[in-house]
Order: structure tokens, then sequence, then C-alpha cells
């Protein structure tokens, strides 16, 4: 079951600092984050990668993307 | 079909580069006519062209400046040619527009906004040394409310033509050149302000202007170039990513700045710049946490702005009428020292900041 962090509509830093919340609480498993942007899209994929999380996923959605993070 | 994640402008590379051309173009904008240790600077520049306006009437400081109506209208073509325009607004919009006003008075006391603090600095400025600490002070006390859930809330999609309104302003402003350019020894032609002497009379000639600034509009909106971000995500993240793209800014406008025999270090007599250290500190402490507090540098906000986003276009306004209010009311320094009234409104700007930092956290579900 992965959970999902929802960063439509937040501006810099704000989804970069929800994934990171979250990388922290789940620690491993995977994560689907919604963005609007993308700004979003490459800064949300960049700090998962810095914190050894792999990107599984990115397809769009609506007008944004969703991204999903994985870490075993 | 997953969609490519990083370009080569999101690269560590791309980011480089684009803060190499950022410096080099900005030291060529110098030689070109602008102002000294002014090749570009957004904080200055919107001031200049709230003098053009008649929205304060220094008159030295007044000019309308292409390259601000580049970066946004390059901006778009980015953003358009690479399917990102996105019109969006509606996330505390008031609260911008008030950062924007105290961001640009604390700038305009320091005399200048982070792109000027760091080509004052490689133009031999020590003085930006105190702006620069500022700053990054500034943003460290903003990235203390965003660490404790601080944020303006969320955005809405909506009609393109909230997107457009900023970029269809810019437009206007260059009409209004053409239909009114300078006349040589004149303050105005027709309604539009000019200098004719002081920093606003010193420019690069209109189409230089305007294409250095379409281009540095389209590869930051590429790059996602931004200052305020750049230090902001090192303290936050331990980040580098955005603070190569500032550092490699200033590494290039320095050796520019040699080859073109526009570096002279020193403190006193600098050009534009005063030599009031704590209050080049202060000043740029304020700029920064406004920055920090509605998420972009002066910069960003105008590329966002030029990307469709319609809280960034608020800021930008806010800026404007800042540098307004800064000039009419004695707040913004000069070579002389700061102004009558800017020390107060530094500290007025800082409590406000605290305000909107404290009290502006919604949780986010």
């Amino acid at each position: 079951m992965s959970s999902i962090v929802d960063a439509r509509g937040l501006s810099c830093p704000q989804p970069v600092i929800l994934t990171m919340n979250e990388i922290k609480k789940v620690q491993k498993g995977e994560i689907i984050v919604l963005v609007d942007t993308d700004t979003s899209k490459e800064n949300v994929s960049r700090a998962a990668i810095s914190q050894g999380w792999t990107i599984k996923e990115v397809v769009p959605e609506g007008i944004g993307y969703k991204i999903t993070i994985i870490k075993d | 079909m997953s969609k490519k994640v990083f370009t080569f402008f999101a690269t560590r590379w791309g980011i480089i580069t684009v803060g190499a051309v950022i410096g080099i173009l900005a030291s060529v904008l110098q030689k070109l006519g602008n102002p000294p240790n002014m090749g570009v600077c957004v904080a200055c520049f919107e001031r200049d062209i709230a003098g053009a306006l008649g929205l304060h009437r220094a008159e030295v400081v007044q000019y309308m400046r292409p390259e601000i109506i580049g970066f946004v209208l390059g901006a778009m073509i980015a953003a358009y040619i690479f399917k990102e325009f996105r019109a969006r607004a509606g996330s505390a919009p008031i609260a911008r527009f008030i950062l924007g006003v105290f961001a640009m008075i604390g700038g305009l006391v320091f005399l200048g906004c982070p792109w000027r603090a760091a080509l004052r600095l490689v133009g031999g400025d020590g003085n930006a040394i105190f702006g620069l600490l500022g700053l990054i002070t500034g943003i460290w006390i903003g990235t203390l409310f965003l660490k404790n859930g601080y944020n303006l809330g969320r955005s809405q999609p909506t009609h393109t033509t909230v997107g457009w309104l900023m970029p269809l302003t810019m437009l206007g402003f260059l009409v209004l050149m053409l239909i009114f350019p300078q006349i040589a020894g004149q303050d105005k032609n027709g309604v539009l302000f000019y200098s004719v002497k002081g920093p606003g009379s010193m420019h690069a000639p209109l189409i230089a202007s305007l294409v250095i600034g379409l281009i540095i509009g389209f590869i930051a909106q590429r790059s996602r170039f931004c200052t305020m971000g750049a230090i902001r995500d090192f303290i936050l993240f331990r980040q580098i990513h955005l603070l190569l793209g500032f550092i490699s800014l200033a590494v290039f406008a320095f050796l520019t700045n040699l080859i073109l025999g526009q570096f002279n270090p020193g403190f006193v007599k600098q050009p534009v710049a005063h030599t009031i250290g704590l209050w080049n500190f202060g000043g740029m402490l304020l700029a920064g946490l406004a920055f920090a507090l509605a998420g972009g540098c002066p910069g960003r906000q105008l590329f966002l702005a030029g990307e469709g986003d319609g809280d960034a276009a608020v800021f930008v306004f806010g800026m404007i009428v800042g540098a307004g209010i800064s000039h009419n009311f004695g707040l913004a320094s000069s070579p002389n020292g700061v102004g009558p009234y800017g020390i107060p409104a530094v500290i007025i700007g800082i409590l406000v900041c605290l305000f909107i930092g404290f009290t502006m956290r919604k949780q986010l579900s």
C-alpha cells in the first residue's frame, strides 16, 4: 500500500518538504507524489534521488504529474 | 509513457551554464551602458520602471527597463514552447503583495536585489558582503518558518487570461517605450518619465537590453534559476543544485569584469552604494526573509509570472508599488546613506514578515 502526497497547487519548496516528511515517516516502500508543475516534478524527483529513493514512474495526470518513488 | 524527468537545464551542468550566461551578459550589459555593478538588478530595474511610470518622482531613477520586460516575455516563450504554461492563482495573493512591497523596501535600503548583491561583490564593492550576509540571515529565518509548517496555501488552475495579464502588461510597457522613446536631454516624453542624470540615465541600447532580457528569461525559466532558492535549499536540504547556478553567476561575472576592466575593489565611493554596514545587512535581511516567505527571488518571481503564475505576478506588482513607496516617503538609500525613514521601515517590514510567518501555518492534508 503506497502513501500519497498531494503537492498540487503548492509553490516551492512545499512539494519537496512534504515529500521529505513522508520519506522520513515511511522509511521505505512506495510513495506517490502529485504535482502540478514541471518545476515541482523536477524538484521532488531530485530530492527523492538524494535520499536514496528511485523514480519508478512519472506519468501525466490532470494538468500535472503523478510521480511514483520507491525504496526497498 | 513517462515524460523525461530531467532536461539538460535541470541538470547540474545546465544550471551552471545558465548562471554563467547570466553573469557574463550582466557584465556585458554594464559595458553596453547599464549602471556600474548593475548590469542586471531586478529590484533596481523595477524601481526604475516605477519611476518611468511616475509612481515615484526620484528623477535619477526613471527608465522603463527592457530587461525586465524581456525576463517575463522570454520566460513565457519558453513556457509555451515546452508546454509548461499553466495559468494558476489564488495562493494568498494579498500576503504576496505585501511581501513584495517590503522586499523592495528592504532591497532599496541596501540598494540591490540578490542578483545585484552578487554583481556588486564581483565588481569589487565590499559593502555587498554585509548585504549578502543579511540576505543569508533573512532566508535562514524564513527556513525556520518553513520547517514549522509555514505556507501560503494552494493555488488553483484558472483562466489562461489570468496568466497572460503580466506578460501583456510588460508588452504594454514595451509599446509605450516605442511610442514615447527617450529624447536626449528631456526628462519626459508623453506618459513616460526618463532620467537625464544618475543611474536611470545609464542604459544599454533598447534592443540589446530587450534581447538579453529575452535570453535570460528563456533560460532561467527552463532551469528554474533562483538566487533565494539557492541559499534556502542549501540551508533546508543541504542541496547545492541552485546554489551552483548562483555561484556560477558570480564567478563568470567576475571573470568578465576582469576582462572588461570593471573590477574596482574597495568600500568607499562604490557606485550606487553606501557604506553603512548595519543597514546594508538589515535591508537585505528584510528582503531575504520576504523572498523566502514568498517562495522566490525577484528574478524567479518574474519568470514564474511569465509561465502563468498569477500569484508571482502579484508579488512583482507589490515590488513595483514598494519602489513607489520607498522613494515617495524617504525610505530608499542613496550613496549618501540610508533615507530618513529607511530604518523604521526595515524594522516594520521585519515585524510584518514575522507576523505573516508565525500566523500562516495551515496544516496541509
